[in-house]
């Protein structure tokens, strides 16, 4: 379903260009979870940008399926973000304007996926169904984050990526977050690829790749 | 994906009032500002241009009986007979409106008899058939007539046929004056023959009162420039914290998949509904604007001309058009820019709501150097500028180019302040402000130009007022002034009056040619009246004396500027080389005017004869003479002019002016003053993060609070510092630029120390004012949320 042909990427440094990624390859199919690991700066962020959709390779290509999002214009990439990818960030990134039931059902209205049924499954399984009608700001940190899951999964897209998806939670509640992600990534047989700093959710996926300075170690 | 996106714009909206009222009110005061301006100046023209074209009045020389009766109906037709191009005129009041009576056939075209009529049954108004025309209003005030309603009628008058009019006020035959044609067959038999009872009353002298219309006009449009460059201001900050605050948001939307091209049409939509939404408020609020002020300036008006002019408002749809492209063209310069960093926002920059204080650095660099290319050109144009278009692309370049400047100023300001500091919150404070600096920057900005307005339209009015109180002390030195109807008449007037006053003095001129240029030239009679009062801008030594000696000329500052002439050069009159000894302040004449002793110009003109007269007389023997004069002569007191009367109307219009001109400072202030709330209040929200340290390290909630006071008050001091000498740069070039291209003359510029210090206390007390209710919020923040800053869930 992905494949990752040797992407390299260089930042521009005030001490001069930084190769944050150097021929990065790896492949992912339908259902199957994949953890990213390495230190910090060794670049799993940039690919997960990469491969979103949300960052340009300098090189290589990321095909999901049959499609080169390196490739893509801008509106391309838009369009493979809110159709075929899911996102889920480490801040939440939830739009504080907007009640919990409209976060939710968000990205599915922009890939005009909306279905209702689907997201109120959504909601009963993170166990918001009592907090559809506050804002953001009136819930905590899991539960905000169980409100991105929850909006990430409901266009059902193909491709899962979490960068860091418990980093700003308690360990209790981190791993009840990540018992929803893997059950619910099960029953849609979508991709994910997480990036962690954490052996434990590591541990928790099917694979596991870990970059050293810009490259699979 | 459409309707989702917009939601979720419109949700932020929703969810944060007070930031779409800040919005909506920049939008809306901006563009009431300048349409309050423009609906004054354009009700005014329209007004007065209603009343010109509509009677004509002063603009034709009339015919009256000296004793101020009406005239009959023989005498009419004997003028008419005898080769007269008159036209009979009626008028009077009915129900407090002016009735005027006049004839369709025989009154000269100008007189707007057809331009009133148009598109109604002019057959029946030349048939006498009853219609009046007038305005609305003046309908409502006639139920009982038929009155045609024509937008061009002059307010609070009915015009109609003589013969109607006559039957109305019921003085049946009775004309009260005949208007004279322009136009004279060159055969006529005299005046004194055909109607011995009747007078000449030459046209209105306007030159003078449409020059100081058109001056006061020039006031409210460089106004309404300056309201608007606020306004601009008010509305690009309102537009700027707007996208700010949504920055993050913005990126959320980008990142699930909304393309940046359609994001940004979507917000660019939704500006220009809040800026329909804002314009036509400020359309409505700026006719309320206009609506108070114009009660002053029709006073004005109708000191100028005499004439009835409306001091109600119409809305007219030229104001919604002009009001809303100002609303939409404003929103649209400010949401450029404000989108453009939108495009080039990287998509996965950190979403840091202070973001604005991190670019603000390289946009301070930028703004610096636009400021200083601006000013360069600002001070070229000084040396340079000539012509109207000049004169504001100056005044254009100056604003801007202050306004540009202004947040490097007060950075190097605040910098060098910090540098005195020594406990730590001073050091503390110092370092806040200056990182508080890129957030309240255009309000600030929006506070420089309204006090530069301040300062340099006061300064500009108040010194036409000196100028124009002195130019009237000049010019109108004598008492009284007679006009009489022939020579023989003055010959016997001089004879009279010579042992009665202290002096009578001709004024005689002539038309002429100096220096390729139409000039009006005087014959003036030595006597101290002149030696005494008149200032000359420039002048050579003894000029009097040499110039009643027949030797120099003087001149005016239009004719000395159009020739490029100075005192010491010399010019050809009459085939005659003079020296030039002085050059004269001439305001509100249009035309070249010079003056050379009466024995020359009778030397050069032998062929006219004086029939103006200026008389030297004490003050309180003016009613007297005037009446005494009236009883034992055959001068009327119709044809005498009290000197007094004329300066107490020109000092009027001044008063009315400053009236205007003071409303306008006071509204512009105000708004500058909310422009400064609206930035405190939407960076409330961005200050928490800031002051909860401070908070968390000791100081109490209060202190915070006092200190958020005293920082606007602080920053608008030092905004009122450099608004000082911008407004009187403004006020130089208003007057010595502008003014000169506009008219030809110069206004001396004089500075009101007082004013200046009554305006810093203004400004300080709005900036105090605007700032107490959010350090009031601040101060009560509850520490739940000062302690969610130190939270991760936050």
């Amino acid at each position: 379903m992905l494949t990752v042909e040797n992407i390299h990427k260089t930042y521009a440094t005030a001490d001069g260009p930084f190769a944050v990624l150097r021929g990065i390859s790896l492949g992912l199919s339908a259902g199957e979870t994949l953890a990213l690991t390495g230190e910090s700066g060794s670049g799993k962020s940039t690919l997960l940008h990469i491969i979103g959709g949300l960052d340009t390779a300098d090189q290589g290509r990321v095909l999901l399926d049959d499609t080169d999002i390196a490739a893509l214009d801008d509106d391309g990439r838009a369009a493979i973000r809110r159709g075929s990818i899911g996102v889920v960030f480490q801040q939440f990134n939830l739009i504080p304007s907007l009640k919990i039931v409209d976060n939710i059902a968000f990205q599915a209205r922009l890939a005009g996926r909306y279905d209702p049924a689907w997201a109120a499954t959504l909601a009963e399984r993170m166990g918001l169904t009592s907090q559809l009608n506050k804002y953001p700001e009136q819930l905590s940190g899991g539960q905000q984050q169980r409100v991105a899951i929850a909006r990430t999964l409901a266009p059902k897209p193909r491709l899962v990526l979490a960068d860091e998806p418990t980093g700003n939670l308690d360990e209790e509640t981190a791993a009840i977050v990540m018992d929803l992600i893997l059950e619910l990534i099960r029953e849609t047989q979508a991709g994910l690829l997480m990036v962690t700093h954490s052996q434990a959710l590591a541990a928790r996926m099917q694979r596991r790749v870990h970059l050293r300075a810009g490259q699979i170690a | 994906m459409t309707r989702a996106t917009l939601h979720a714009l419109l949700s932020h909206w929703w969810r944060s009032p007070l930031q779409l009222f800040t919005l909506l009110a920049g939008l809306a005061l901006a563009t009431a500002l300048w349409s309050g301006v423009q609906a004054v100046n354009a009700e005014a023209r329209a007004s007065y241009r209603a009343a010109s074209t509509t009677l004509g009045e002063g603009s034709y020389d009339r015919l009256a009986r000296r004793d101020g009766q009406p005239i009959d109906l023989t005498t009419y037709v004997a003028l008419r007979r005898a080769g007269w191009l008159v036209s009979p005129v009626i008028t009077g009041r009915m129900n407090d409106v002016r009735i005027i009576g006049v004839e369709p056939l025989t009154a000269p075209g100008s007189m707007g008899v057809a331009e009133m009529a148009q598109g109604a049954d002019i057959a029946g108004f030349i048939a006498g058939q009853g219609q009046l025309f007038g305005s609305a209003d003046v309908a409502a005030r006639l139920p009982d007539f038929d009155v045609i309603i024509s937008e061009n009628a002059a307010p609070n008058t009915a015009v109609t046929d003589i013969a109607v009019a006559q039957r109305i006020l019921g003085r049946p035959d009775e004309i009260d004056s005949l208007v004279v044609a322009p136009v004279q067959p060159i055969r006529q038999d005299d005046l004194a023959q055909v109607a011995p009872d009747l007078i000449r009353q030459r046209a209105q002298q306007t030159t003078d009162t449409a020059q100081l219309t058109d001056s006061f006009h020039l006031n409210l449009t460089a106004f309404g420039l300056l309201s608007f460059a606020v306004g601009i201001f008010i509305v690009n900050g309102a537009i700027g914290l707007a996208f700010e605050q949504r920055r993050p948001v913005i990126r959320t939307l980008r990142a699930l998949g909304v393309p940046l091209r359609r994001l940004m049409l979507l917000m660019a939509a939704e500006l220009m509904i809040f800026a329909v939404i804002a314009g036509a408020l400020g359309v409505l609020l700026g006719y309320m604007i206009a609506a108070l002020l114009l009660p002053d300036v029709a006073a004005t008006l109708r000191g100028l001309y005499g004439a009835d002019v409306s001091g109600t408002l119409q809305l007219r749809p030229s104001w919604w058009a002009s009001g809303l492209a100002i609303a939409l063209g404003g929103t649209a310069v400010a949401a450029t820019g404000a989108l453009w960093k939108l495009a080039k926002m990287p998509l996965l920059a950190a979403a840091q709501k202070r973001a604005l204080a991190m670019a603000a650095g390289r946009r301070a660099a930028a703004q610096a150097m636009i400021a200083t290319l601006l000013l360069t050109v600002c001070v070229i144009l000084c040396v340079t500028a000539q012509g109207l278009i000049a004169g504001f692309a100056l005044l254009a370049c100056l604003l801007i180019g202050a306004a540009l400047a202004l947040p490097f100023i007060l950075d190097r300001a605040l910098a060098f302040a910090s540098r005195g500091a020594r406990s730590v919150v001073t050091q503390w404070f110092w370092a806040d402000t200056r990182q508080q600096l890129p957030g309240l920057s255009l309000a600030l900005m929006a506070l420089l130009l309204a006090m530069a307005a301040n300062v340099g339209v006061s300064t500009m009015v108040s010194s036409f007022r000196t100028t124009f109180t002195g130019f009237l002390e000049q010019r109108l030195t004598s008492e009284l002034y007679v006009d009489t109807a022939d020579p023989a008449q003055a010959t016997a007037f001089v004879a009279y009056a010579t042992p009665l006053v202290d002096a009578v003095l001709p004024i005689m001129f002539s038309q002429t040619t100096i220096a390729d240029q139409p000039t009006e030239i005087y014959g003036t009679r030595d006597h101290a009246t002149y030696r005494d009062n008149w200032q000359m801008l420039s002048a050579a030594p003894d000029l009097w004396d040499t110039t009643f000696a027949g030797e120099t000329i003087l001149l005016n500052e239009q004719l000395a500027r159009r020739g490029g002439l100075s005192v010491g050069d010399y010019v050809t009159v009459q085939g005659r080389e003079m020296a030039i000894a002085g050059i004269y302040g001439d305001y509100g004449n249009p035309i070249g005017q010079a003056i050379i002793a009466e024995a020359l110009f009778k030397e050069m003109y032998p062929e006219i004869t004086p029939d103006r007269f200026g008389l030297r007389i004490a003050p309180e023997r003016v009613p007297d003479f005037i009446a005494v004069l009236s009883a034992q002569t055959d001068i009327s007191a119709a044809q005498t002019i009290n000197q007094a009367g004329i300066k107490a109307l020109s000092l009027a219009i001044f008063e009315r002016t400053f009236t205007v001109t003071t409303a306008l400072n006071i509204l512009t202030l105000a708004v500058a003053g909310f422009a400064i709330l609206m930035s405190l209040l939407t960076l409330a929200a961005m200050r928490v993060p800031q002051l909860a340290p401070a908070w968390a390290m000791g100081m109490t909630r209060a202190q915070l609070g006092r200190l958020e006071l005293l920082r606007a008050v602080l920053l608008a001091m030092l905004t009122a510092v450099v608004a000082l000498p911008l407004g009187l740069a403004l006020a130089w070039a208003l007057l010595s630029v502008v003014n000169v291209a506009a008219f030809g003359w110069k206004l001396p510029m004089y500075l009101f120390p007082m004013d200046y210090a009554r305006l810093g206390v203004f400004a300080l007390l709005a900036a105090a004012l605007a700032a107490l209710w959010p350090a009031r919020r601040l101060a009560r923040t509850p520490p739940a949320d000062l302690l969610k800053v130190f939270s991760n869930e936050r």
